[in-house]
């Protein structure tokens, strides 16, 4: 699989046209802080999230209820893949800074 | 300086925790402190190599490198404490026996101390690699200036030290006899947490299903950024809002590596199976 990730980016495509079709949602982190901070997602697919650090410094998106933690390095953006989703809100952070919160609303 | 405290803190606990579980398990052995060292050193080294190279590691696989090579590193590990527990399992007893006598262990030219060397080092560049690149973004433009943030760090790093010192001591408490039981649990359960984390990673990458998102959720009892929850989390893999696949691989780690350290232990208790091993014990080595 990850060899396949590696050599045939195009056969991928095609094996997997889902992931081309993904919604795509974007979120900044700036001055410590997640813009937006309630992020409204699709529930029920899959959804790439776009996450970008405007900061200086370094930051960990992470989530407890999504399973999900990754470094974004300043001036960096990071592909985070979640759901399919139940409908509900689930809460994310910056690691490194744990006063920066946000929630996906999954509708 | 208290934030970078905090967050430095954090990081070496979860190595320092598995630091003193590996100090603890191989109690008694000879040469291990130059094992454990060295591992802390190559770890610290392969840290700062993985910081230089973030951005490359993250580019990697479509964007999904940092998945890929935290479950690696995480995989080897479960892969070290189970051969290391398995390898015990076979010579535990007699060298339990000989440790007890001798006050050390002759065999431990034998033993296969370099598998939890190699552990210690994984843990130390996991944790290490994110505490480089934090003290690195807040070097570079965080508030506070180097001085506040070096102050912080080497308080985060002390006080982690010192947790993984506590737990050190209070498992060579236990009396020799029974520590080796014990240690045998508790790198059991570290591997299976380790591969439950592991498991997480390639969720994250698409590479697994989730299998039922949250099994459960005891974040309102033990919330797992808690300091309780995260020395748990990392001791014996305690997760407060588990995916499924977690789970399987958790309780998939206890079965395969408990059940090898069984058939191989058992083994060592029929003589017939077993070569002599009294010339072993001899000092030729």
């Amino acid at each position: 699989m990850r060899a396949l990730l590696l050599a045939a980016p195009l056969v991928l495509a095609l094996a997997a046209p889902a992931v081309a079709d993904d919604p795509v949602v974007n979120i900044d982190l700036k001055d410590h802080q997640f813009v937006p901070s309630e992020v409204p997602v699709p529930a029920g697919v899959k959804v790439k999230l776009l996450v970008k650090n405007d900061q200086t410094v370094t930051a960990e998106f992470e989530s407890n209820s999504l399973h999900r933690e990754k470094i974004v390095e300043p001036g960096n953006t990071i592909t985070v893949y979640v759901g399919p989703l139940d409908a509900g809100s689930y809460e994310f952070f910056d690691d490194f800074h744990n006063a920066t919160r946000g929630h996906l609303i999954a509708k | 300086m208290l934030p970078t405290a905090i967050i430095v803190f954090r990081e070496v606990l979860e190595a320092a925790l598995i630091v003193g579980v590996v100090m603890a398990a191989s109690r008694g052995a000879l040469g291990r402190g130059l094992w454990v060292s060295s591992g802390i050193v190559a770890g610290v080294v392969g840290a700062c190599l993985v910081a230089l190279f973030a951005a490359t590691i993250a580019a990697a696989a479509e964007g999904m490198g940092q998945e890929l090579f935290d479950a690696a590193i995480l995989f080897a590990a479960v892969c070290m404490l189970g051969w290391h527990n398995i390898w015990m399992s076979s010579h535990g007893r007699e060298l339990a026996a000989s440790a007890v006598k001798l006050g050390n262990d002759v065999r431990s030219g034998a033993r296969p101390l370099w598998a939890l060397a190699f552990v210690v080092a994984l843990a130390v560049l996991r944790e290490g690699s994110e505490i480089v690149l934090f003290l690195y973004g807040i070097a570079l433009g965080g508030n506070g200036g180097p001085v506040a943030m070096a102050i912080g760090g080497v308080i985060g790093l002390a006080f982690g030290v010192a947790a993984g010192t506590a737990i050190y001591w209070g498992l060579v408490a236990i009396p020799m006899r029974l520590l080796f039981g014990v240690t045998s649990w508790l790198i059991l359960l570290l591997a299976a947490g380790l591969a439950s984390q592991g498991a997480a990673f390639l969720m994250q990458a698409d590479l697994l299903p989730a299998l039922g998102s949250n099994l459960w959720d005891t974040s309102w009892l033990l919330s797992e950024q808690s300091i309780a929850g995260r020395v748990l989390h990392t001791l014996i893999g305690y997760s407060a809002q588990p995916a499924g696949i977690q789970l399987v691989f958790y309780v998939a780690t206890l079965l395969v590596i408990g059940g090898l350290m069984r058939v191989v232990g058992s083994a060592e208790r029929r003589p017939a199976s077993n070569p002599p091993r009294r010339p072993a014990i001899s000092p030729a080595e």
